[in-house]
């Protein structure tokens, strides 16, 4: 390093074995952010190879099978061991107790046991692909799921010992936030981030054992022929996908909530101003999480359910979309009349907007029931939730992680380089999935290896594919260029000060990066979205 | 008034997407069923209603990040921290504008799911990987053929796993559920032919398990059916063996002109000696082939998957006998 920082975290006290049993929430998050990160990886490896296998009709790389198998593991590895754990884990473990005042979280024991099982959940996974792969869709449905010779129990109890890590990482938030807040820090003078992750967190206790119990339910049919599932031995299939969805629309929100907690952060920040309508964006939170449990049926208007049944998810379904919509207009009226300043997190605040603008718009035409008839199943889903899940909370996470870069790790990274970064990634996104919107709404099924049948209608899938799969190139290029311009940062950034971005956030108080033990709190807590005693920095 | 309102909102929202029900819209196929219609014009309302807020959202993004961007002299301009009547109106609006959007979408879908009486009934089966068509008098069919004009409603079952059947065009999707039987319906408006797709995902040949669907001109309906279930009854084994082998779907995985599939061709197999996958071999007799019908993970050839289902109770005798001569005459 170019100048040596002074004792922190990261430092002291050396060794493996330190890192390994250490109880510091802040090294549990960096241990957690080189999981995730590595996960990452190897998901979009899987999507690269899927891409490329569709960059033109008929076979490119590989079989019918093997595309089963990439597709399945790409979904597994991006939403079980990326997503769902990506920002609690990491940003959460890091700054919920910084930003509490706290020494750490609650059960710092159970938040390392969490980290265990993420290590052997992923282990599982990766013993899937090792052992027979799987080729059932992320989504295991059955009777698919207990008849197909992959290797499905592998997976199945990867994901289930992840839901016990998850709900871990949830239970120690929720307890941390009611028991650790510091003198002053009222629930209406919290964080917006910690509301994210309070809300994010009763959706994980509450709905991840549901998950759970599917799963093991599915695991005991394979092993033991008991009909539940399975219409051949008595059971319904369909139940599995009330059961799935219970959990996995839920887990969609596990994924955006603490996003837009972020952003609540990250735009006053860099306009300089109070978030507008604190309680407006604070409760929604806390709406989006009550109102997600009980939109799960549509994921099942062409499954066979009754036309009541679809009609009031169908409704539940819109009701849901109301708090975002408040979201967005309160994070717009922050920015008015601020003074905005375009640095690396706040490119990314407005990437958010952007994407996850398109991303929500399009969940209308998939809620509405006639509309959702002939684009189920498409492409356009496809599109949907990866506008949501990338364009949404996997750019919350990136605007969250330039945020606190230099807290975490002490080093300012070159803004231009960062800048450009997100641009690319912006770009190539967009040309990665705006296609598959058009292909879905004109037909193209998800899940199909080859869509040469469908040439003859539509010659023009074949150039859409093409531009997907070089804009997937891309969005992989950016992805790689915005991470070695935060790693190389470590070794040529300059010095981080204790609070680069004058934020008034308890969490900037330390110095950077923290250090091993945690500063106490102030006597008194102050508003988080307070200005006026902090200086305007100058622009970047 | 609701009613008023969306329509004076859907004129807005075609005026947008540059395109008007009757003519291909950029988005959908071009539409050739009686329900089409109320599926469209509900996409282009979202179109339009989305449109609008999205430029909302992103011109209002631009504007604030360039007119109140950072300069040196001036801080942040003073303005309100939160204004409640502002801020049930944004609550309010959204909401009266989805409950047009919910109500749009339930009164279309009450039309795709309301079969009518006095449709024309066609059975569905769905199995790995194949379709096939049951008519009223007996015939089957790996395609479906329809008249123009009249309801036909479909009653499906599968054989197998959960498939969906997705025909675009008509703006027909249903999933195809073991253990019960699930219903569709359309009335198809243009003669001509259509793709039918599976949409559910079903394992290794499920972007390969399509079917066309065949609207006839006025009367000729009725005559294809006729000449079709005539032709069957005059069929010798090898032609009848020919027909279940492409009724019962045997062609998605076993080829007849040699490629290897998901299970052997038939191109050349009978008389030929195989290995199993437990080392033993056999030659390909009657009673193999019988034995591979029946009970199809008795014997797998090595280098295959297990995965063929049993076709016991599908298939009768006279009908096993009729694709044996069927597997003979391809050598």
């Amino acid at each position: 390093m170019t100048e040596s920082l002074p004792i922190n975290y990261l430092t002291y006290p050396r060794g493996l074995r330190c890192w390994l049993l250490t109880l510091d929430h802040k090294r549990i998050g960096v241990m957690y952010l080189v999981s995730v990160a590595a996960a990452l990886v190897l998901g979009l490896l899987f999507a690269l190879l899927m891409r490329t296998e569709l960059i033109a009709p008929g076979r490119t790389i590989m079989g019918e099978d093997t595309y089963n198998r990439v597709f399945t593991v790409h979904g597994a590895v991006m939403i079980f061991l990326v997503v769902i754990p990506g920002i609690p884990a990491v940003l959460g473990n890091f700054f919920l107790p910084l930003m509490l005042g706290a020494k750490d979280v609650a059960f710092p024991r159970l938040n390392l046991a969490s980290l265990y099982l993420w290590w052997i959940g992923a282990l599982f996974l990766l013993l899937t692909l090792a052992f027979g792969g799987l080729d059932t869709g992320w989504t295991f449905y059955t009777p698919y799921s207990t008849s197909t010779n992959t290797n499905v129990l592998a997976a199945v109890t990867g994901v289930f010992i992840l839901g016990f890590s998850s709900i871990f990482t949830a239970l120690n938030f929720i307890v941390s936030i009611h028991t650790l807040r510091p003198p002053g820090m009222t629930w209406r003078r919290m964080p917006l981030f910690l509301w994210g992750l309070y809300a994010t967190g009763l959706i994980q206790v509450l709905a991840t054992p549901v998950l759970g119990i599917t799963l093991l339910l599915l695991a005991i049919e394979r092993i033991l022929g008991l009909g539940i599932f399975d219409s051949t031995l008595g059971g319904d299939p369909v139940l599995f996908q009330h059961f799935f969805w219970f959990y996995a629309h839920p887990a969609v929100y596990i994924v955006i909530l603490p996003g837009m907690g972020i952003i609540s952060e990250v735009i006053p920040v860099f306009s300089r101003k109070p978030i507008f309508g604190y309680r407006f964006i604070a409760y929604s939170s806390v709406a989006i999480a009550l109102i997600g449990f009980l939109v799960w049926g549509h994921h099942m208007f062409v499954a066979g359910q009754s036309v009541l049944a679809s009609t009031i998810f169908s409704a539940l379904t819109f009701l849901v979309a109301i708090p975002s919509a408040v979201k967005v207009f309160n994070w717009l009226a922050t920015m008015y009349k601020g003074s905005i300043e375009l640095a690396a997190p706040m490119i990314y605040a407005l990437i958010f907007l952007f994407l996850f603008g398109i991303g929500g718009l399009t969940g209308l035409f998939l809620g509405t029931l006639s509309v959702n008839v002939p684009l189920h199943n498409t492409h356009f889903v496809v599109a949907h939730f990866h506008y949501v899940i990338i364009g949404g909370a996997v750019i919350a996470f990136l605007a969250g992680l330039h945020y606190w870069w230099p807290k975490m790790f002490g080093r300012m990274y070159n803004q231009t380089w960062a800048r450009i970064s997100a641009l690319l990634i912006f770009v190539a996104f967009n040309m990665t999935f705006f296609p598959l919107f058009i292909m879905g709404a004109r037909g193209l099924v998800r899940r199909y290896y080859d869509y040469s049948a469908f040439l003859g209608t539509n010659p023009e899938f074949t150039l859409y594919n093409q531009l997907a799969t070089i804009g997937g190139y891309l969005l992989v290029t950016g992805l790689v260029s915005m991470a070695t311009c935060l790693i190389s940062s470590l070794w040529t950034g300059r010095p981080a000060p204790a609070n680069p971005w004058n934020a008034p956030g308890l969490e900037w108080q330390c110095s950077s990066p923290p250090p091993p033990e945690n500063p106490p709190p102030p006597a008194q807590v102050g508003d988080p979205y307070d200005f006026s005693q902090l200086a305007v920095p100058a622009t970047l | 008034m609701i009613g008023c309102w969306s329509n004076a909102v859907s004129i807005g929202s075609v005026v947008i997407a540059g395109a008007d029900l009757q003519r291909e819209s950029f988005w959908l196929p071009p539409p050739a069923s009686s329900t089409a219609p109320a599926v469209d014009s509900a996409f282009l309302l979202l179109l339009g209603i989305s449109t609008f807020f999205f430029a909302l959202i992103v011109l209002l993004g631009l504007w604030f990040a360039i007119r109140y961007r950072r300069r040196p002299e001036t801080g942040p301009l003073p303005s309100p921290s939160h204004n409640t009547a502002l801020e049930v109106l944004w609550l309010v609006i959204p909401l009266g504008i989805v409950g047009v959007i919910f109500y749009h979408g339930f009164s279309g879908y009450l039309q795709l799911r309301t079969i009518p009486r006095q449709a024309y009934e066609i059975e569905v089966v769905a199995r790995k990987w194949s379709w096939l068509f049951s008519y009223p008098n007996g015939h089957k069919d790996e395609n479906l053929h329809v008249p123009v004009d009249k309801p036909v409603r479909l009653v499906m079952r599968s054989e197998d796993v959960i498939h969906g059947l997705f025909i675009p065009a008509m703006r027909v999707q249903m999933d195809v559920v073991p253990g019960r039987y699930t219903r569709a319906w359309f009335r198809a408006t243009k003669p001509g032919e259509y793709n039918l797709w599976c949409s559910q995902y079903c394992g290794t040949k499920h972007f390969d398990m399509r079917a066309l669907v065949i609207v006839h001109r006025p009367g000729e309906f009725e005559t294809w059916l006729a000449d079709a279930a005539k032709a069957r009854e005059t069929l010798s084994p090898v032609e009848r063996g020919r027909e279940l082998y492409r009724i019962n779907g045997c062609w998605s995985c076993h080829s007849i002109d040699g490629t290897a599939g998901t299970g052997p061709t038939f191109k050349g197999l009978f008389g030929r000696e195989v290995q199993f996958q437990d080392g033993t071999s056999s030659v390909v007799d009657e009673n193999y082939i019988r034995q591979s019908i029946l009970d199809p993970q008795a014997k797998v050839v090595r280098g295959y998957q297990p995965v063929m289902n049993t076709y016991r109770g599908i298939l009768s005798d006279e009908e096993i006998s009729a694709l044996i001569a069927f597997i003979k005459s391809l050598q």
